[in-house]
């Protein structure tokens, strides 16, 4: 008996041919799980004004990520579920009751400008999300800078159930204050002031306290880092070594409380969620290392020395472009190499 | 002899579907000798072997048809006896075409008498053969490595000057999925290791013996335990974690005694360490104690497209299609058949491909286990840096080689690579980054050829 030439088609590919089955979607997927609980908490404090924010910036981006894809005659890819991390991301790093015109202009200029005229997701130099948020900053100062109190839950105080207590204070714009007041004369009333202005920890850790949307609730954001690093998609080489510069650095430098800069502003968030953007950040957990400490401390440099209160976007910022500098100085070793 | 649990891990490594339970309680089963064998005289890393033979010859089981062509080489011996009907260029498992013997087995020529029974070589009492003899033996019976590189075994065994081997690995870790071939001849064939053993100990002067088993496989490492139970000197059972690939030489090397071997073309040898699969170590106690050639082996035949995954021992030579039929055909039919394992096997495109003396497996997958996925842009993520047990930068590897730059390649070591596929398998991206690296591996190999060639050609002028 002679077997016949078969007449099966079989698929031809280079080895492996067998899949760990992670996929972008699912990376993305789980960054919008982790975001889950701080989104929470930012609509339970900033009410529907929150609800708007997050809601415009998502929708924006991905309608923008579509509409870039087809002017450039490429495939959609907002099946990978990135577009929605960004818009997510951007509105959580937006202060709540922002006009929500601006939030689209952000949005825009999140994916049409800060990723997809590099190419699209994995090309992009700097986190969109980040990018997008300074553009604003430096666009829209006013708005961006302008706090809703948060909503009061308590029915004791005769604040509560006030919805759009508007404050220009954040806890970090006293913090800053207190660098210098410290330097003069621990007592003086400045310093007494600022201290007041500080929230107490428990409200630092549920986000008690005006800020951005996804900012506030350190609890909330470290419950999200936890998934994240239980999931595998981050590790804890940028939020550790970030987080442990700003806190050493302030036990240094003075002033406010050491655990109030970790708490406040865009530590958390920064550390966690937008310093770990694998496109901008090195690939080698030394490298990591390297990415979360020169984070920590030109976050900490602008809080102290720079115009603004609040300095974690533009440190991470500028670490991005330092990023293929930090990738070529922190190549593995390969195994057996001399 | 003891069992220790292996001090060093390195870094790296994916955790792949085994798969194994398929075929791994399937005793290893002789399979009837196939009407037609198809010989390739390219079995092995190294020269192909010079045909011997033509068409219309007659040939006996063992009988020398190819002979070593070089000294990175073996020869080939007829895995049966019938009449050659013709030698021709065929398909092997790589995709290459080489020369081959098409058997015809039934034929036999007129008037021959009764095939005598006793061995094709003499055999030898190894305690009394000298070292020279025994590696003699190795080469003339044909032995390369069986765990699928297939280098020369007799070449491995024999150190060139001022090198000396101070470890002999036993490799059994047999990380690939599905594959359980070496596990059956470890659990069946413990005795003829250990000879092996002896063997190989004598041949390179007396080294230590590590023999490394993933601990994913307790009933080998008890055979293997009450084999070697009485052995003299410095034996070891190193049981090993199970993550792929536990299997690779420099790994094993790494896992067992501890030490790294430089980059290429550095070998095991330059840090005193031989590594040969265990199916080879029973291979040589065979030739020697017996006079049998390698001939045969056994070939794990599984995957979810087969009716009964098996573990067959065939001679070397088989087509797939009889090891398909000998295991009761397929199941349904399968969308890809891969020649070896999931992670480093080849995918072929027809079953009219015959095993080879490194053939350990045979896996045909259903649709269902086999998915087509379209390449998209890499984030990043690093997934690929953590998995490469070689801790090279795959991610950017694979960059370079997507915009040709195969010099930012080479700088990246990608010469070190070893083609385990664990950056693909971990890539979210569907990026081919394996692929990669062999296209850029290949043109730096060409290039270097090329080079050399040049160089000679200026030195003749």
């Amino acid at each position: 008996m002679k077997p016949k030439e078969t007449a099966a088609h079989y698929i031809l590919s280079s080895s492996p041919h067998t899949h760990s089955n992670s996929s972008v979607s699912r990376i993305m997927l789980d960054v919008i799980l982790a975001l889950l609980p701080t989104t929470a908490v930012g609509i339970w404090f900033f009410g529907m004004a929150a609800v708007w924010t997050i809601a415009v910036c998502v929708s924006t981006c991905i309608v923008t990520e579509a509409l870039c894809r087809l002017a450039m005659k490429r495939e959609n890819t907002i099946g990978d579920l990135s577009a929605v991390v960004t818009g997510l991301l951007l509105a959580l790093n937006l202060p709540a009751g922002i006009p929500l015109w601006m939030a689209v202009v952000g949005s825009v200029f999140a994916i049409g400008v800060a990723k997809q005229v590099f190419g699209g997701i994995g090309m992009n130099p700097f986190n969109p999300a980040l990018a997008a948020r300074a553009f604003m900053l430096i666009s829209f100062t006013g708005p961006m800078t302008t706090w809703l109190k948060p909503i009061c839950h308590c029915k004791c105080s005769a604040e509560a159930g006030v919805v759009d207590a508007l404050t220009t204070a954040t806890p970090l714009a006293a913090m800053k204050g207190m660098f210098t007041a410290e330097a003069t004369a621990s007592a003086t009333p400045h310093a007494h002031k600022a201290i007041e202005q500080i929230p107490s920890l428990w409200n630092m850790l549920i986000g008690n306290m005006p800020g951005c949307i996804g900012e506030v609730s350190a609890l909330a954001l470290a419950l999200g880092a936890a998934y994240l690093i239980w999931r595998k998609v981050i590790t804890w080489h940028i939020p550790a070594a970030f987080i442990v510069t700003v806190f050493v650095y302030s036990l240094i430098a003075g002033g406010a409380p050491a655990y109030a800069q970790v708490l406040t502003g865009g530590v958390m968030i920064g550390a966690c969620f937008m310093a770990t953007d694998y496109v901008t950040s090195p690939i080698t957990a030394k490298g990591k290392l390297i990415f979360g400490f020169g984070c920590g401390l030109l976050c900490m440099l602008i809080r102290q020395f720079g115009s603004y209160p609040e300095g974690c976007s533009f440190a991470i910022l500028i670490m991005n472009a330092v990023c293929p500098l930090i990738n070529r100085w922190t190549q593995p070793k390969p195994f057996g190499a001399k | 002899m003891k069992t220790v649990k292996s001090p060093f891990k390195f870094s790296g490594g994916v955790h792949p579907d085994y798969n194994k339970e398929l075929a791994r309680e399937q005793p290893i089963e002789r399979m009837p000798l196939p009407a037609e064998l198809v010989i390739s005289m390219s079995q092995h890393l190294g020269a192909p072997a010079k045909c011997l033979v033509k068409a219309g010859d007659f040939v006996k089981r063992g009988q020398v048809v190819g002979e070593k062509n070089g000294f990175i080489s073996v020869c080939v011996r007829a895995s049966a006896s019938g009449k050659v009907k013709a030698v021709e260029k065929r398909l092997g498992p790589a995709g290459g075409k080489a020369d081959a013997i098409i058997l015809d087995t039934a034929a036999k020529p007129e008037g021959e008498q009764e095939p005598e029974n006793g061995p094709i070589l003499q055999p030898l009492d190894w305690k009394t053969a000298s070292r020279e003899d025994l590696l003699k033996r190795i080469e003339e019976a044909g032995i390369c490595g069986m765990g699928g590189a297939g280098f020369p075994t007799s070449v491995k065994l024999n150190p060139p000057p001022g090198k000396r081997c101070e470890y002999l690995v036993l490799n059994g870790a047999e990380c690939e999925p599905y594959l359980t071939a070496d596990y059956r001849v470890m659990l069946e064939k413990a005795p003829r290791i250990r000879l092996g053993v002896e063997i190989m100990r004598k041949i390179l002067g007396g080294p230590a013996v590590r023999i490394a088993i993933e601990a994913n496989k307790p009933e080998a490492i008890k055979a293997m335990e009450a084999a070697f139970a009485d052995i003299d000197g410095n034996v070891e059972i190193v049981v090993l974690p199970v993550l792929y690939p536990q299997g690779s030489e420099k790994h094993q090397i790494y896992a067992t005694v501890g030490r790294i071997v430089p980059e290429p073309p550095a070998l095991p040898i330059d840090v005193g360490c031989v590594v040969e699969n265990v199916g080879t170590v029973a291979a040589i106690a065979d030739a020697v104690e017996l006079g049998e050639p390698l001939l045969e082996r056994v070939t794990t035949v599984s995957g979810d497209a087969v009716a009964t995954p098996k573990n067959i021992l065939a001679p070397c030579g088989t087509k797939y299609s009889d090891l398909v039929a000998f295991c009761g055909g397929e199941k349904t039919p399968p969308a890809k058949v891969i020649s070896g394992g999931t992670m480093m096997g080849f995918a072929v495109s027809t079953l009219e491909i015959s095993t080879t003396k490194t053939t350990s497996g045979l896996l045909l997958l259903s649709p269902k286990r086999v998915t087509q996925y379209v390449s998209q842009a890499c984030i990043n993520c690093g997934r690929c840096v953590r998995a490469c047990p070689m801790c090279l930068n795959a991610a950017e590897i694979a960059k370079a080689v997507e915009s040709d730059d195969i010099k930012a390649a080479e700088d990246a070591h990608v010469m070190s690579c070893i083609e385990c596929g664990a950056c693909s398998f971990s890539c979210p991206a569907y990026r081919p980054i394996t692929q990669f690296c062999r296209r850029a591996k290949n043109s730096i190999r060409a290039r270097m050829a090329a080079e050399k060639a040049k160089a000679a050609a200026a030195a003749k002028k």
